[in-house]
């Protein structure tokens, strides 16, 4: 995924506060947003509650972002942060919204019932391991920008998503699949 | 084993959830832009630190100088 960048006039505008070039990153970066929050947390009507309070905090830290730095891969990180929170309050252990589950099966040899005990298993990953195994097997992105987005390092990662897949290994095991 | 293991997770979560591009819509339906203006016309009224000082000493008079009560009220 691209990070757009912006003059560094408007981001130095941005850190004193000024409303119009805040107004300015907004529209060029809240797609991007958007569509990163969705990879995350997977349902669409909560993403875009998700980029309004990425912006918002965004807004209110205005004060400390550094011009030199990339506004994009900020925004990502507050993003990545506000998405972490919304699973942490989501209740825990709770299925998966339906639409979350694929409508087709692309491998007739996976049953209807491994997929809804691996949809099931997943919705009960802590939110660190979720975002991580979410971010880095199923959408692929590469590590280094998962890194990035949640500040940690790509070792770091690595070790998150390890640990998912030996929870929902476990998680599978003890519903009775042997994956 | 280990590698092994993860991508046949890999495998497994993909069959189960697909990707978002591939499943829902990555692309934002709205303009999120009149969001954040109610937002910002919903923040509070900030009270300057000024404000709270006098107010503070006007409370620290009035309980030194009970006497000075009716007087403050006549005025006001």
């Amino acid at each position: 995924m691209p990070v757009l960048e912006q003059p560094t006039d408007v981001l130095r505008q941005f850190s004193h506060g000024d409303l119009d070039a805040f107004e300015a990153l907004f529209r060029t970066h809240q797609s991007e947003v958007y569509g990163w929050i969705v990879r995350i947390v997977r349902d669409p009507a909560a993403a875009e509650d998700l980029t309004l309070e990425t912006f918002w905090r965004i807004h209110r830290a205005h004060a400390r972002f550094d011009p030199a730095r990339s506004f994009g891969a900020w925004a990502r990180r507050v993003a990545t942060n506000a998405a972490l929170d919304y699973l942490k309050t989501a209740r825990p252990e709770t299925d998966l919204p339906d639409d979350l589950v694929s409508p087709v099966l692309p491998d007739p040899g996976v049953s209807e019932e491994l997929r809804r005990k691996t949809a099931r298993a997943f919705g009960r990953l802590p939110p660190k391991l979720r975002v991580a195994a979410t971010l880095a097997l199923i959408e692929e992105q590469p590590y280094k920008e998962i890194a990035e987005a949640l500040g940690i390092s790509t070792s770091a990662v690595k070790v998150r998503v390890f640990r998912a897949v030996r929870f929902l290994r476990d998680e599978l095991k003890r519903q009775g699949i042997e994956p | 084993m280990m590698e092994h293991e993860q991508e046949r997770m890999q495998q497994l979560l993909r069959q189960t959830m697909l990707p978002v591009a591939r499943q829902l819509s990555a692309e934002l339906r709205r303009d999120l832009w009149p969001g954040i203006l109610k937002r910002l016309e919903a923040r509070p009224v900030e009270v300057p630190w000024f404000d709270w000082a006098l107010l503070a000493a006007v409370a620290l008079w009035l309980v030194s100088s009970p006497r000075a009560i009716p007087l403050l009220l006549y005025y006001l």
